[in-house]
Formats: C-alpha cells, structure tokens, sequence
C-alpha cells in the first residue's frame, strides 16, 4: 500500500510504502517515522479521538488521524489556513486568539435548577475537542484571516445557552465584529466535524440571539439597501424595523 | 521575575494556574503540547464527591473507600482534606460552567449532578459528563484560563529544573518550535507533568506523552521519588489498540465473561482484583470480552456514546450487539514526586508537585476510579495557593545561566552526533518488557532480568541518537528525550518493585502473595550527590 504526504521542506508529496491491512493513519504515520524516515512531522497526543492534536487533510477532507483508517493511494496534508510549522503540523495558536476575543467563558455565574434537557442544550457543543478541523475547512478564511470562526462561535453558544450565564448579552456583543455574520452558512464545518457538532447550526442561533439583542445583519444593511447609507456605516438604521 | 512557573498544561496545571492567580500571583504555564491536549482529556468515567445526589453517601464513606483500596499506604490526613473538598471543588467547577450530566430532581446547583458507582466505591459517587468528563473539565478550566488571562508558552518542553543549595530557581525548556533553549527564572515552580504510564508503551491507556518527564527532572535536580513500583492496571482496554473502555461501562452494570460466556469475577471489585482475575483467564488461554448488550443501545448511546464509537472504529464491533474483547494494561501511576502534606517537592525548596506525577499518598497501593480528577482539581487548588505563598517570602535574585548553557550544549550534541542504533526499537521493547516482566503479576527472578535489560539498554543508549538533524520542530529530538527519560524512570521501578517482597494492592508478587505488616511503608528514593550530575 503507498500514501503520499506533503512534505514542507520540498513542498512536494512524498511517496512511501506501507504493509497491507487496515490500520489507523496515526499508526501508519508512527509507522513511517520509527521505520523509515524520522524526519516525518505530525503531532498526535491521545490516540482515541478526544485530545484534538492529530488533525489532517486526507484527499482534501480533514479527519483526525488517529480515527482514519489508511487507504492506498491517500494523500495526506496538513490543515488550511495555519501556519505549517512543518509537514503534518501546523501552528495552532490562532484557536487561542479567536476564543479570547469571542470570550467563550462563562461571564457572570448564577446558581441555576439545571435538568437533563438543559444538559443536552450544549451537551454536542461541549464534545468540542478544538481539533482544528473546522477552521481549515472554513471557506471564509480564504478571504477574511480575522474570522471567528466556526470552534470559537460554537463555544460562544455553547456559554450562552448555560442557564448558569447571567450575562449573555456580553458574549453577544463580542462576536458581531468578525463573527456571526461573516459566515456564509456553506455548512462545511459542519460535514468535517468528527464530533458531529454543527457550528453552522449553532452560528444560525447566535444569529437569533443577536438580533434578540438588537443586532442585525451589517451586510444585509448595505447591500440589500444599497448605499449612500446615512453616514453613520448602517447605524442607527434598521432594515428590520416593522418585522 | 514571575512568582509561580508551573509546568505542564493539563487538569492539575490549570487548576493550579488559576489558584495561583486568583491569590494575586504572576504566573506562567508551559507545556509541551497544547492545553487541551493534555492527558486529562481522556478520562472518561467521572470524579468523586460524596454529595449524594443519587441515594446516601457521606464524606466518611468516601474516606473509608479510599483509605481501604490504598492498602495502608496513604496518609489518612491528606485523603481527608481530599474527600472532605470534594464538594467544595464540583461547587467550584460547577461555577465555571462544566456540563455535568444531571438529574431531574427539581433541586439547583450541584443537586441536580447526576452521579454513578465505580469499582471499589460504596455509594454512587462519581459526577460524570457523558463519558467526556476528563474532556469537558479540562475544556472548561482552559475557559476560564483565557478569561483570567493566564500567560501560556506551549511546545515548551522542560529540560531541566534550576536548582540552587536545594532551592528551586526555575527551570530549562526546550522550545520545540525554535530549537533554543530558554530559561524560566521563577521565585516558585509547580510540577504538574502527568504520570509514567507511556513507559508500557503499546501496553497502555496513557496517552503518548506520559512519559514522567518531570518526575526524571525533579530527581536529576535531588529530589526524591517514592512508591513507584505501584502501577494501575486497568482491566478494560480494547484488545488490539488498548484504548480505554471507562469503568462506568461495569458500574451501568457490565459483564465480564471469558470465551465459555462464564462470569468469573465481581465487575465491581477494585480494579487490582479485577485486572488479575482477567490476568489469569488470559493465561489460562481464555480471551475476556466485557459484556454490555443487555444494556440496550439507546442507554448505551446516553451513557457512553465515546465508548461506542471506540468500540466500532478500533475493534470491529458493536457494543449495543456483540462481546467487546478487553485486555488489562497500564493505566496510571500511583507513585511519582514525593511531596509532603504542603505539596511541596521532598528535596527541593519551593518547588511543588501536584497531579499524577506527584505522590500526595492519596490513593496508595491502588487508585480508585474517579479519585484522580479530584485529585488534580482539589489539590491543584492546593499547589497554586502554598506556591505563592512561598514565592511572596522569597528573594527574586534569578539564577545564572550555568544549566542553560549545559542543555544547549548537550541539545546541541545530540544534533550533531552521529546515529548509530535506532532508538524506536527499543522504546517499543521496553515496553514489552515492561508489560512482561514488570506487569499485573511479577516474580523476583523477571525483576532481575528486566533489571539486567535495562542497564544493558542505557548502556547502548550512548550509541542511540536521533536521525533527524533539524533545529526546528523536531519530534523526533522531543521522541527521544522522553524516551530517557523513561529510562531514567524504568530502575526506580524495577528496584521498588524487587525491594517489595510482598503483594499490596496493584503491586503482586508471586511467592509473596500477602501483605507482610514489616513492609507497609513507602520507599523513598533520591540520587545522591554525586549521580545528581549526569
Ligand atoms: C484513558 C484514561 C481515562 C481516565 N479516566 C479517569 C476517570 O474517569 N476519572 C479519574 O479520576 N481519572 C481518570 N484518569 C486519570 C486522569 O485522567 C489522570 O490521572 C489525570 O488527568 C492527570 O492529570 P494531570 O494534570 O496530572 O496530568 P496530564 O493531564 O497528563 O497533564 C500533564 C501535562 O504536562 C505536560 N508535560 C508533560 N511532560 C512535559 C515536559 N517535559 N515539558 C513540558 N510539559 C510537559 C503535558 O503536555 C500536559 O499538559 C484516566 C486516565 C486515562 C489515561
Ligand atoms: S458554515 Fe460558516 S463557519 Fe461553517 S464553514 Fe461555512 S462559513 Fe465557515
Ligand atoms: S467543532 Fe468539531 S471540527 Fe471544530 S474544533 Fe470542535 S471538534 Fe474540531
Ligand atoms: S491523537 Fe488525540 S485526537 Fe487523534
């Protein structure tokens, strides 16, 4: 069996062989680094699906490589739209930026009587292991590097939906810039999500709460309304007003 | 100079960054990984509190529970302040948001927790979040990191501690991205590196990077270790790629069953019994499956949906309609950094161990399941809070450069060496070896013998080496030094393990298979002087 895997040095796709059989991508990749070549890069930690490290792209897809199982002729890279640091591994740190500025905490505790429904409100959000995946398969990334993102707006719902938020109009005020809106509801973070968590779904209700708010679509301002807007960049002008 | 530098980034780290913070410290956490990458993501059952949730339970209980599966060697003071905390610390976690699962119970705050029973636990007393509890604990305290704008590095992996006349003065990274060694002056250091259950590798839960990292750096710097013979046997793994199955699959109420479909062992038991009852059915030629079907899928789906896609992906069934094959394998290490009833690192002043790298002799010769992520949570507390305490009493005169400059140059020469011999080979028979010879059952003679292979193996360390040469993010620099690190570790082990000619706990010697009264104490073991330089 040979996969190929981008090499960041050469910058061009690597061919190596493996045994037959149906083994993980992680393994494969361990595999290759103790065998033949140890100069292979990747990252990896827990080996079962939960610590988030070992994403990859495998044909264009990310999967998490502890969970892949290797197929001849795959061809492995790294993730979109992060720094390679080399081959396989990429530079995370941006997940730290972006979850900082959406402040995805809780802001303001309040004891609350909390039921199992209310459990399972975030109970998919909270499986969020930040593996990266939906980040690198973002569209909006391409064109806009400030983007949120689909993790940290997840985690954002997340806190918000918490009976135990006294204050969620703090989280709200923080994604409009860069945020909920920015998102083109494509969905494709969504399709490579390994933990089933659906941030465009999860967008969407932000969205809501938003304009529960007193938010709205900026864009929608300009552009469905055309300009000359009135002087103050869409303030003070609500499209909505009479809905 | 920052007051508390603590090193590693998982459950015990933060918690103990927050602490430390919270009491009005400046503090730095640096880890080889990424926080959430941590081990601590991994545990999936849950963490014990006597609140009582779900039927009667008392602190008292939780005492006597830990206190019986240590076998004698804990220190009853610490595993009060422990249980009595407990509800303090699910308060505290519950404050910053953690999703446990929960009951409908019409009650608030931590009454609506929803609890359920572990092996060796009287009462149903763990507080889970699905089977992602280690997850969703970890991924909130990050949370909140961010919020109280705690100052990370990651890929910073620690070389060294700085040692002064036995005081801690800070510690050597390695930071992985650069290649450059750095030195971190801090007035007081927090070790908080994770355990040494990687040193079975391919026999073990342990995620990649348990190396005992920090446990070999706290005894290179003088520092003393003890009861590192006891090493956890989990007795549900995968068969083939030793990923956990959480207890909580036998607490819903699990079978275990060997080939014939017999029962043979109460699934309850602590795990030491459990892990040997499997043992033995496994020499016998029987293979063990763990049974969980009659469970339905959809209370499978609610309570371990983790487990189930595990169960798929790595092993080709499901759990809702077939046996899951199991063995027992390494899970986590009793022993660690020897610290006293403050935290603080026996051997070096102002330096604290806290988590499963440190031994606070709460859990003794055997853990109880769910005792760990309290462990980390309430004593992390612990550490951040005695670490600034002491930082504010001493002086910020930082060290000189003396063992920064060593590991340059030792990082360097690894670099530059020559390979001759592969060492992935070997990190993959240590831990055959470890798994045959230092495993569930040991005997005197395969002591020995592992004993004699290990020196033969740090002997043919000098001609190991790395065959990439790349200053930058090298892994396989990073691989390596973890791996003698473990070699560093394996001795200790093995030598506690042949001075103990008894059987305690996770700890069982054939031709010793009771507890001998002469020999309930903990073994101490500390470099001296002379071998402190290597
Ligand atoms: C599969 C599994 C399931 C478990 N389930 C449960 C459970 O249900 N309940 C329970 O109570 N316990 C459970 N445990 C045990 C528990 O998860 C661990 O004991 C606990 O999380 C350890 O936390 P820690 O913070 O001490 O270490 P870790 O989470 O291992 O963190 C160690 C940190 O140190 C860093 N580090 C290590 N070496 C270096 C170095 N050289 N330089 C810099 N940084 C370094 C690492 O990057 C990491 O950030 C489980 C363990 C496993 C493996
Ligand atoms: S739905 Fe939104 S966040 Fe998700 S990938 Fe598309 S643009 Fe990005
Ligand atoms: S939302 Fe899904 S894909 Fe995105 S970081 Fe979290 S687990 Fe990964
Ligand atoms: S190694 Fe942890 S998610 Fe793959």
């Amino acid at each position: 069996m040979q996969i190929k895997i981008l090499r960041s040095e050469t910058n061009t796709h690597q061919l190596y062989t493996l045994p037959a059989g149906e083994i993980p991508l992680l393994n494969a990749l361990s595999y290759i680094k103790e065998t033949q070549d140890a100069t292979l890069t990747f990252s990896a930690g827990c080996r079962a699906s939960v610590c988030g490290t070992c994403a990859v792209r495998v044909n264009g897809r990310e999967e998490l490589a502890c969970a892949y199982k290797v197929k001849s002729g795959d061809i492995i890279e790294p993730l979109q739209y992060h720094p390679v640091l080399r081959d396989l591994k990429v530079d995370k740190h941006k997940a730290k930026e972006t979850l900082l500025t959406s402040t995805a905490w809780l802001h303001s505790t309040q004891e609350a009587s909390l039921t199992p429904s209310d459990e399972r409100l975030s109970e998919t959000q909270t499986d969020c292991i930040l593996c990266d995946s939906c980040y690198s398969a973002c569209p909006v990334y391409a064109v806009n590097p400030d983007f949120l993102g689909p993790f940290a707006l997840t985690r954002a719902y997340r806190y918000s939906a918490d009976k135990r938020e006294g204050d969620m109009k703090n989280i709200i005020d923080n994604i409009q810039s860069n945020g909920v809106w920015d998102c083109t509801l494509c969905g494709e973070c969504t399709a490579v999500c390994p933990k089933g968590i659906d941030p465009k779904m999860d967008i969407t209700m932000l969205r809501g709460l938003s304009v529960q708010e007193g938010y709205n679509d900026p864009s929608f301002a300009t552009q469905s309304f055309g300009t000359p807007d009135f002087g103050g960049g869409g303030f003070g002008f609500d499209p909505n007003a009479g809905f | 100079m920052i007051d508390v530098l603590i090193i590693g980034s998982g459950g015990a780290g933060l918690t103990a960054a927050l602490a430390a913070k919270n009491a009005g410290a400046s503090v730095t956490v640096a880890g080889k990984a990424y926080p959430t990458n941590s081990q601590t993501s991994m545990a999936q059952g849950g963490m014990n509190a006597a609140l009582g949730n779900v039927g009667e339970d008392h602190v008292s209980s939780h005492i006597a529970d830990t206190i019986k599966s240590a076998h004698g060697l804990c220190d009853e003071e610490m595993v009060q302040q422990m249980c009595e905390d407990a509800p303090g610390t699910i308060a505290w976690l519950e404050r910053l948001g953690v999703p446990f699962s929960r009951l409908d119970n019409e009650k608030s705050g931590t009454q609506t927790i929803a609890q359920r029973q572990m092996g060796g636990a009287s009462a149903k007393r763990a507080c889970y979040a699905q089977d992602y509890t280690g997850l969703k604990i970890l991924h909130t305290l990050y949370d909140t990191c961010l919020k109280e704008k705690i100052h990370f590095l990651d890929e910073y992996y620690l070389l060294n501690l700085i040692t002064e006349e036995g005081t801690v003065k800070g510690a050597t990274f390695l930071d992985i991205r650069t290649g450059k060694v750095k030195q971190i002056n801090a007035k007081s250091v927090i070790m908080a590196t994770g355990g040494y259950g990687a040193l079975y590798h391919g026999f073990t839960t342990n995620a990649y990077g348990s190396t005992g990292d920090g446990i070999a750096a706290v005894l290179r710097a003088g520092g003393a270790v003890s009861d590192m013979e006891f090493i956890q046997f989990h007795p549900t793994a995968l068969k083939h790629s030793c990923i956990l199955v959480s207890e909580s699959a036998r607490g819903e109420g699990g079978y275990l069953v060997n080939e014939k479909g017999e029962r043979f062992v109460d699934e309850l038991k602590p795990r030491d019994e459990v892990a040997r009852a499997i043992f033995s059915q496994i020499k016998e030629g029987q293979r063990v499956f763990l049974d969980v079907r009659h469970l339905g899928e959809a209370k499978l789906m609610e309570l371990l949906p983790q487990e189930v896609e595990l169960c798929k992906l790595h092993e080709h069934v499901d759990p809702a309609t077939e046996l899951i094959p199991i063995k027992p394998v390494a899970h986590y290490s009793m022993g660690g950094i020897d610290v006293d009833t403050a935290l603080e690192v026996n051997g070096i002043k102002g330096c604290f161990a806290v988590g499963e790298c440190s031994n606070a002799k709460v859990h003794g010769a055997n853990r109880l399941g769910g005792n760990s992520l309290l462990e980390i949570t309430t004593f992390g507390k612990v550490a951040g809070e005695n670490a600034y305490k002491y930082a504010v009493s001493v002086s910020s005169k930082a060290a000189d450069d003396t063992q920064q400059q060593k590991d340059a140059g030792e990082i360097e020469a690894l670099l530059s060496q020559k390979e001759t011999a592969n060492f992935y080979p070997y990190r993959e028979k240590l831990g055959n070896l470890f798994y045959d010879k230092v495993g569930i059952v040991r005997e005197n003679d395969q002591l020995n013998e592992a004993l004699n292979e290990i020196t033969m193996m740090q002997e043919t360390k000098k001609e190991m080496g790395i065959s990439d040469k790349s200053p930058t993010n090298n892994q396989n620099l990073i691989d390596f030094l973890e791996f003698q690190n473990a070699l560093l570790l394996a001795p200790t082990i093995i030598s506690a393990a042949i001075a103990r000619d008894e059987s305690r706990g996770a700890h069982y010697k054939v031709g010793f298979e009771h507890e001998d009264e002469a020999l309930k104490k903990h073994r101490v073991l500390q470099w001296k002087k002379e071998e402190t330089c290597k």
